[in-house]
This record gives structure tokens, sequence and C-alpha cells, in this order.
């Protein structure tokens, strides 16, 4: 009996003993943070000198109703995410769909479609700024087949959109390798099936490679939501760190960036749109499962 | 009649992974030409795949030119390695404790860690601001590496990993008398390679590759990280485009080094993040 218990005993402290790293980590910069930003965002904080906290209640939230900024950057970042995760978990599906068709060269083509997901954020972003420069390459095919060029950079009109085109390219092969594992699981059967029913290539997939992966479709699209909310490195990139051409490339994360660590005295309204932030990713999720779950029910 | 069908269809899908192949080579083929070409040819603005006259001269003038490359490379090394050598050791102690021993608040714990999978970096960053600056542990490099040095993700999968991990080993070792921190270094974690190896490409190339974290934390140019360099060159050599171009490639190779090494660890990776 106290052997038993010296054991249990021994085998907390080993539990404990090999949590605590991770422990420590979520404690003081995953767990801890979450608490002290919602805390800092009822403060006005001052970080000249010794720092200094006051109390400001929900003066950090109400100030959203009259920057126009913020709105701004809100309207960037849902046109970007209304339309980048449509097109991205689309092609990306198209992409494995294609691949898992049995052809010859799939390794070839797998390795070549990766690379962009490889590839840093910085390193791409340059490169396709390269290309968008005026007398770039994308601007001399597009005269090359008689169509008018672009000022990608320079144009507000434009700029977001070169932005959403730069990060569909570079995000959908990510989301195919998690498709292609998906379709691996569909039986063969059921294909077989469709084939002696006289299905072609296009109806198989429509009447049972989508349905069958309505699962990982949002999965797909949660991840893709969450990320493109996040949307900050291309950005402050394109723009050196602005969010310019006037306010066009602006992003949510651009903005709490800017105001906590760029102009002084507004970090603790950087947190209160932190906070919004992540409630709004939060329901954002919450709604997209629901919907799901719902839809699955048919 | 019917086989002609098939032929077509065929056609039409080779169609689309040449033509997608093609959209995702020509900015990396841009881009490797442009880092051969000279400045001449560059602000000519002719579009020529093949460099007119191919130089090696921008690969060195990088160099000479930003004396802080070597540095910055060295600093994006060392980060890169010590967070992931990191996040393999306590993510596999982390999943491996969840999964089989006993311990009061195991649960609460799994569900805390589940739930910041879903927490973006962006809201803590501010208090891990703050957090780090009362440590004085800006501008260092334990200020990049400690809050990073564990991945709820990776936790979660190492957890998974060893659920299903055959626990007749463990007895067998526990019985020739091998302590449970000795059985998991000697005997489990080797057996564990796939998962690490996936885990480790994932961790080295969001460590390797991350823009904001160094963004706010290294303010001092001499503990830039590549990235970071990167985007500090292009603003001192904003149309030497045949520059900017050849760091980039600098930058991107280890990374594609890595891969050809350990692709098909890769492919498994990205399964499970999808695949849970």
């Amino acid at each position: 009996m106290q052997r038993q218990s010296r054991k249990k005993m021994r085998e907390m402290g080993q539990g404990y003993f090999f949590m605590s790293p991770s422990l420590l980590v979520l404690a003081l910069f995953i767990i801890g943070p979450i608490l002290y930003v919602v805390f800092l965002s009822f403060h006005k904080v001052q970080l000249l000198g010794n720092g200094s906290l006051e109390f400001v209640g929900l003066d950090n939230f109400s100030r959203l109703a009259d920057d126009s900024r913020a709105q701004i950057a809100l309207w960037n970042t849902i046109k970007y995410v209304a339309i980048v995760v449509p097109a991205q978990t689309f092609l990306a599906l198209v992409l494995a769909a294609t691949l898992n068709a049995g052809l010859k060269g799939q390794q070839f083509f797998r390795i070549v479609y990766f690379l962009p997901t490889l590839t840093s954020s910085a390193v791409l972003t340059l490169i396709f700024m390269w290309m968008y420069n005026k007398n770039g390459l994308i601007n001399s095919m597009l005269e090359g087949i008689g169509l008018q060029g672009y000022n990608f950079l320079g144009d507000p009109d434009i700029a977001l959109n070169a932005i959403m085109i730069m990060n569909i390219w570079s995000t959908a092969p990510f989301f195919m390798v998690i498709y292609l594992a998906a379709l691996q699981d569909i039986p063969e059967s059921v294909y077989e099936a469709a084939e002696i029913d006289g299905a072609n290539w296009f109806q198989k997939f429509w009447k049972i490679t989508v349905p069958q992966l309505r699962p990982v479709t949002s999965f797909v699209a949660i991840m893709g939501l969450i990320g493109t909310f996040q949307l900050f490195d291309q950005s402050y990139i394109f723009s050196a760190g602005s969010g310019g051409p006037d306010n066009s490339t602006l992003t949510v994360v651009l903005l709490i960036y800017q105001y906590a660590f760029k102009t002084l005295g507004t970090m603790g309204y950087a947190a209160a749109l932190a906070f919004i932030l992540a409630l709004v990713i939060l329901i954002a999720t919450l709604l997209q499962r629901k919907f799901s779950k719902e839809e699955s029910l048919y | 009649m019917k086989k002609k069908k098939i032929g077509a269809g065929k056609v039409l899908l080779y169609g689309i992974l040449i033509a997608y192949a093609i959209t995702t080579l020509v900015p990396f083929l841009w881009a490797i030409s442009s880092s051969f070409k000279t400045l001449q040819e560059i602000v000519s603005g002719t579009i020529s795949f093949i460099p007119k006259n191919f130089t090696l001269d921008n690969y060195k003038q990088i160099f000479l030119q930003q004396e802080l490359f070597p540095r910055w490379m060295f600093n994006s090394v060392v980060i890169a390695v010590s967070v992931t050598f990191l996040n393999l050791l306590f993510n596999s102690m982390a999943g491996y404790a969840l999964a089989r021993l006993a311990f009061p608040g195991k649960k609460a714990l799994f569900i805390i860690i589940l739930a910041v999978l879903m927490i973006p970096a962006q809201v803590t960053m501010i208090p891990n601001y703050l957090i780090l600056k009362s440590l004085g542990w800006l501008n260092s490099y334990q200020g990049m590496i400690v809050p990073s040095m564990i991945n709820a993700t990776f936790i979660f999968m190492m957890r998974q990993f060893f659920i299903n991990f055959p626990k007749e080993l463990e007895e067998a070792a526990e019985i020739d008398g091998l302590s449970r921190v000795g059985t998991f270094f000697r005997i489990v974690l080797p057996l564990a390679k796939p998962a690490l190896a996936a885990q480790a490409i994932f961790v080295f190339m969001g460590s390797w590759n991350d823009f904001m974290r160094p963004l706010i934390i290294m303010t001092d140019a001499e503990m830039f990280t590549l990235p970071l360099g990167l985007n500090t060159f292009k603003g001192q050599y904003i149309s030497y485009w045949n520059y900017i171009m050849a760091a980039s490639m600098v930058f991107t190779l280890p990374v594609l080094v890595i891969y050809a090494f350990f692709n098909r660890y890769f492919i498994k990776g990205v399964s499970f993040t999808g695949g849970k």
C-alpha cells in the first residue's frame, strides 16, 4: 500500500518535472500576457521614464469609433479575408484533386508547388515587389499581351489586391497538402461505383470529392481565417511600415504595431485593438465551426 | 470512343498541373536570374530570364556593402537552432507527460494547451514586449529564444504520438532498472525520430522566417535576424534589385537544403497539423 503511494508520488514528481519548461513558458509568455493585455486595454500606458499606467476605463474602446485609420484597417482586413480565404481554399482543393488523379510525375509537381511554403514571407514579398515594379516582369507581360500595366505598389486601388494575389499564390499549396492527405482516406470503391454509373471526372469531383472533404474544408477555412486576419509581414514590407499608399495596405495588426511601438502613449489603445482582434478571430472561428457542423447534418 | 475521352481528360489535368507549376516557378526563376544580372541590365528594364552579362558579383557585393550580413546570418542560425533544439526536447517531454504520466491537473493543462493553439501571437505581442523589457531581454538572444522554446501544436502532436507508442518497451526498460527519465531519453526519444524530424523542420522554418517577433524585440542592427536585415537592406539599396535578389537567395538556400533532406517527414508534418 505504502509502496504503491510512493510510486504514485514519484510519478507525480516526474510529471511536473517533464511539464516544467512548458509550464514556465505558458505562464510567463502566453497566459500571463493574455491577462496583461486585458489589463492594459483599460489603461493609458506611458513607456517613457519610469513608465506609468493610468486607469482610463473603456476610453480605449470608445476611441475606436472616432479613429478613421482603425476603421480603414478593419475594412482592409475584412476585404482581404473575404477574398483570400475562399480563393486559396478553392485553389488548394483543385490542385490537390488534380495531383491525386494518379498521373505520372506527381512527386515532381508536389515538390515544385511546395516551394512558396518554404520561402519566408520577407523573401516572397521582396520577389513580388521586384516583379510588380513599374517596368518589372508583370507589367511587361501584361503589355506583351496588349493590356495596360499597373502601378501595383503606388496605386491605392491596386496595392492591397497585389498583396492578395501574392498570398493566395503562396498559401494555397500548404492547404493543398492537407487536402492531399485527406483525399487518401476517401475509399476507392466510391469512385469505382460512380464510374460504373458513368460519372466523368468533373462529376466525381463535384459529387464525391467535395462533399467527402467537407470537414477538411471547414478546417482549412478556419486556419485560413486565423492566418489572414493576422496579415502583417507583407503589408509592412510592401509599405515600409506605413500601410500606404494612402492607407490602402494598412491592416489591423499593422495598425496595432504602429500604435504600440511607433507612436507614444497609445500602447493601451493598441492593447484594446489586439483584444478586439482576438475576439473577432474567436467569433469568426466559432461561427465557421457552427456552420460547418450544421451543414454536415444533411 | 471511351479511350479517347480519358485521353482528353488527362491532357486537361496535365495542363492544369503544368500551368500551375509554371506559375509557381516563374517568381523564383526571375529572382534567381536577377541575382546574376548586372545593375545596368536591371535598370534597363529588359525582360530576359537569361542574364546578358552573367555575373557573380552581386553575391560578393552584398557581403562587402553590408558588413552586418554575416552577423545577421549568425544571429538567425543561433536563434533558429536553439529554438529548434529546445522545442524538440521540451515539447516531447510535455507530450510524454500528458500521454503517459499521472499527475493532478493534467486534464486542465491539456485543455489549456488546446485553447492556446487558437490564440494569435499578435494578442500577446504587446505584453510580451513589456515583460521582456522588464527582464532586460530586449536585443538579446534569450529574448527571442525563451518565449518560443515550446509550441502548443507540437506538444499536442507529441502527445498523440506517445499515446500510440507501444507501452511494452518502456515496461521492459523499467524491469531492467532504468529510471523513468532514463527510459524517456534512452528508449523513447530515439524511437520518436519521425515525429521529431517533422517537428524540427516546422519549428526551424518558423523561427528562421519569423519577421514580426524580431522586428519588435531587436532594435539594434547588430542583433537583427536575416528577414529584418533583408528588409533594412532593401531600404538602403532600394533600386539595386540585383543585390536584393542575391541576398534573398542566400537567405532561402538553407531552408531548401533542409527540405531536400527531410522532404518526406515534411509532408507527414503538414498532414498532421491538418489531420487532427
